[in-house]
């Protein structure tokens, strides 16, 4: 009985042991669903899902919130979240829009440096009292620079199908209607 | 005996390639103008460098090569350039590209032509030398020739193959090629196996053309080479790349990777004459052998300009009434041609006239079957109608996972389905699609690492500013404290009072920040006091009248003192 008892014990305090070491020695930081989540968000910083920036919102997914929530990812970003996390695929909760790049009127451009400073990713170059230009390959389509324009000479333009992103079009079944018989 | 190996599937569509053979090599005459697409090679686009109104002569650069990857584009022949702009491109997608326009002026006056002496030079150079003489892979796919040249130290080629299978139906420009100017190509293929350091060379043709067979063999022998001209079955895909070199030497390619990781390059005979010519000649790649044929009243080979608009070529031929298209390359892996103004680029072999007869209307497409036709036709060795399947409903990892970007388009599975699929239609979808999600993932982390830049950059920018700021104080009380201290000591005796409570520890940030805002706002203070207007030291006596003149104006009108007052308003 006491034997029975001390090698419970024993056993107890040495897994528990080996727990506390593992626990300190594999320690994760931060949270890796939260990683997975950020990789699938399409990185654009845009703030239209009501968090700022793409971690929060991979965050608050990954406490429950609800993954319809990113226009730039589109039904498909919807899609692949629910393939990762097991959730029912719904709707987005906007319009899905092709993608857009921001465009400055470089006529009106007054040389503000607001949509500079507002640009998440660096795409946008000039100085102070000098006219201000969108580096298109880096822009993201966030639309974070329209707001801040006093001038409002930022204009959000689709990307031009060019033949370096040309894609192949979905063979389709062209289903016409049948000329209707006549009755013989 | 040469021992040839076979590769599983592949078709024998009709050949049609006898009509265009009749007649030797025409030289097609200069058109009214050449309209030279930049983007002519896989890689990089080649900035122009002419402009509007400029003369060119004949070889001239016009685009130079952009990055690595990526080939130079000249002048076909000497005229004005009449623009550079955007023009309408010879590619399904029916989209425009930058591209230069030249008004031949019929002389046809050479740039001065410097040849190569490649084996004076390092592989660096020749590579740099070919690339700015434009050669790209004259197959089809366009791929610089350059790039496929591997430093033979550290990727020892065993087996150089040179391509003259040329298995598409309709198309015999390699055929030509071969029959009539075998010595170019063999000394090209020379110049390839010497760059290489190839063990072997081995050139292999489809057995359908034994006059070109016979005239490589003629060329080889007289030229004392050791190459071996193999006479391969004429089976369609035999002159794709992979399928070619597993049928010489046994070998396959893996999945996914060069011929030269298993030791083995492989290249054109047209880029290997045009190689030849580059460097034998310093003669750029600016025109092509082209086959023109289908529904036409006078199928034969022309030698074309790059740039040469289609219709012109056309016209040599002599459609019939009944042509309704052109395709551009050959009937299973071309494309029809979106507009007959589009222009000849490096990459087009051939061109058929359609018409309904020769090509009969596409006929419905029904469901799949299951009947295996596709995989049992299928060069590559893949499962069409599985990647079908994955393809249509966009399931792409899927499609990946059937390995759908080791489908070389050859078009063999949609020539034998029985259910009339476009098949290859499918992949190139899917294979488009999933390189466009790629480009996304990329564009994506590179957002993201510059969202993540900017973020630690504004935080160390912040951290910078308020160490500044401390510093900056810090200097300003240590000063405040000297100067008390000198006051001090001068007037020791005196009844001193003020300022021990302005003076801030420098300890203290938060006070030591006032006393400097403090300090900085007396020096404004006292600055502007001392600000005189410029303008006004100086005058001439007429100016100072006219001066004095309004200044009475407005003393009359009453508006003096409410200027003043606005002044006084705006420090």
């Amino acid at each position: 009985m006491l034997t029975a008892i001390a090698i419970m014990a024993l056993g107890a305090i040495l897994l528990g042991a080996m727990l506390g070491f593992a626990s300190i020695k594999f320690k994760v930081e931060g949270d890796p669903l939260v990683e997975k989540i950020d990789s699938l968000l399409p990185q654009t910083q845009c703030g239209q899902c009501g968090y700022p920036g793409c971690r929060p919102y991979a965050e608050a997914i990954a406490k429950g919130e609800e993954i319809n929530l990113c226009p730039p990812g589109g039904t498909e970003g919807v899609q692949k979240l629910a393939d990762l996390l097991g959730r029912e695929v719904k709707p987005l909760n906007a319009e899905e829009k092709p993608k857009q790049i921001a465009i400055i009127d470089e006529n009106t451009c007054i040389g503000c440096t607001l949509c500079i400073q507002a640009c998440p990713v660096d795409a946008i170059v000039g100085a102070a009292k000098q006219m201000h230009t969108i580096v298109a390959k880096l822009c993201t389509g966030c639309e974070l620079c329209l707001p801040p324009c006093p001038v409002e000479c930022i204009s959000m333009e689709p990307v031009p199908e060019t033949l370096q992103n040309w894609k192949w079009k979905h063979p389709v079944f062209a289903i016409k209607p049948v000329p209707p018989q006549k009755a013989a | 005996m040469f021992q040839i190996f076979k590769f599983n599937g592949g078709v024998k569509p009709p050949s049609h390639k006898t009509q265009s053979v009749t007649e030797p090599i025409g030289v097609a005459p200069l058109p009214s103008r050449l309209v030279v697409p930049l983007h002519q090679s896989i890689g990089g686009t080649p900035r122009p460098v002419v402009k509007t109104g400029d003369r060119v002569l004949k070889g001239q650069l016009i685009g130079e090569a952009d990055g690595w990857i990526s080939a130079a584009v000249h002048a076909p022949t000497s005229g004005t350039v009449r623009d550079v702009g955007m023009y309408l491109q010879p590619h399904p997608s029916g989209l425009t590209a930058a591209s230069v326009v030249i008004e031949p002026d019929g002389k046809d006056e050479w740039i001065e032509r410097v040849p190569v002496d490649y084996r004076k030079l390092s592989l660096p150079e020749v590579q740099k030398a070919l690339q700015q003489a434009g050669i790209v892979g004259l197959g089809g796919a366009a791929f610089p020739a350059h790039g496929k040249l591997v430093a033979p130290a550290q990727n020892p080629i065993d087996t150089l193959v040179i391509n003259g299978g040329e298995c598409e139906p309709f198309i015999t420009c390699d055929d030509m090629l071969m029959r009539e100017r075998a010595e170019g190509v063999v000394r090209g293929t020379a110049i390839y196996r010497d760059l290489l350091q190839a063990r072997q060379v081995l050139i292999g043709i489809e057995d359908n053309k034994p006059e070109a067979v016979a005239a490589m063999r003629e060329a080889v022998a007289r030229l004392g080479e050791d190459f071996q001209v193999v006479a391969v079955p004429a089976i369609y895909p035999a002159g794709s790349a992979k399928q070619l070199i597993r049928m010489l030497t046994g070998k396959e390619v893996p999945s996914g990777k060069l011929p030269t990781t298993i030791g083995i390059q492989c290249y054109n005979v047209a880029t290997a004459y045009a190689t030849w010519r580059a460097i034998e000649f310093g003669e750029p790649l600016i025109s092509r052998l082209l086959t023109i044929t289908g529904n036409v009243e006078r199928p034969r080979n022309w030698e074309v300009l790059v740039g040469t608009p289609i219709d012109e070529l056309l016209a040599l031929a002599g459609p019939k009434a009944d042509t309704d298209g052109v395709i551009m390359g050959g009937p299973m892996m071309g494309f029809a041609v979106p507009d007959a103004q589009v222009s000849i680029i490096k990459a087009s072999n051939c061109l058929i006239a359609r018409s309904p007869g020769l090509f009969p209307p596409n006929l419905p497409e029904m469901p799949c079957i299951r009947c295996g036709e596709c995989a049992r036709a299928c060069p590559a060795d893949l499962q069409p109608y599985e990647m079908y399947w994955f393809a249509r409903a966009k399931n792409f990892g899927k499609a990946q996972e059937y390995h759908v970007f080791d489908c070389i388009e050859c078009g063999c599975c949609s020539f034998v389905c029985p259910s009339h699929i476009p098949l290859v239609q499918y992949f190139r979808f899917a294979k488009s699609e999933i390189w466009a999600r790629e480009r996304d993932k990329q564009a994506a982390d590179t957002a993201k690492n510059r969202y993540e830049f900017k973020l630690e950059r504004e935080e160390r920018e912040k951290a910078e500013k308020a160490e500044k700021l401390a510093k900056a104080a810090a200097a300003q009380a240590a000063k405040k404290a000297a100067e008390q201290a000198a006051a001090e000591q001068a007037g020791a005796a005196a009844d001193v009072a003020p300022s021990t409570a302005t003076t801030p520890p420098a300890d203290d940030p938060e006070a030591a920040k006032k006393a400097a805002i403090a300090a900085a706002m007396e020096r404004a203070a006292a600055q502007r006091a001392a600000a005189q207007p410029q303008n006004t030291d100086a005058l001439t006596p007429a100016q100072q009248q006219e001066i004095d003149q309004i200044e009475a104006r407005r003393a009359q009108a009453g508006i003096a003192e409410d200027t003043a007052a606005s002044e006084k308003n705006q420090p």
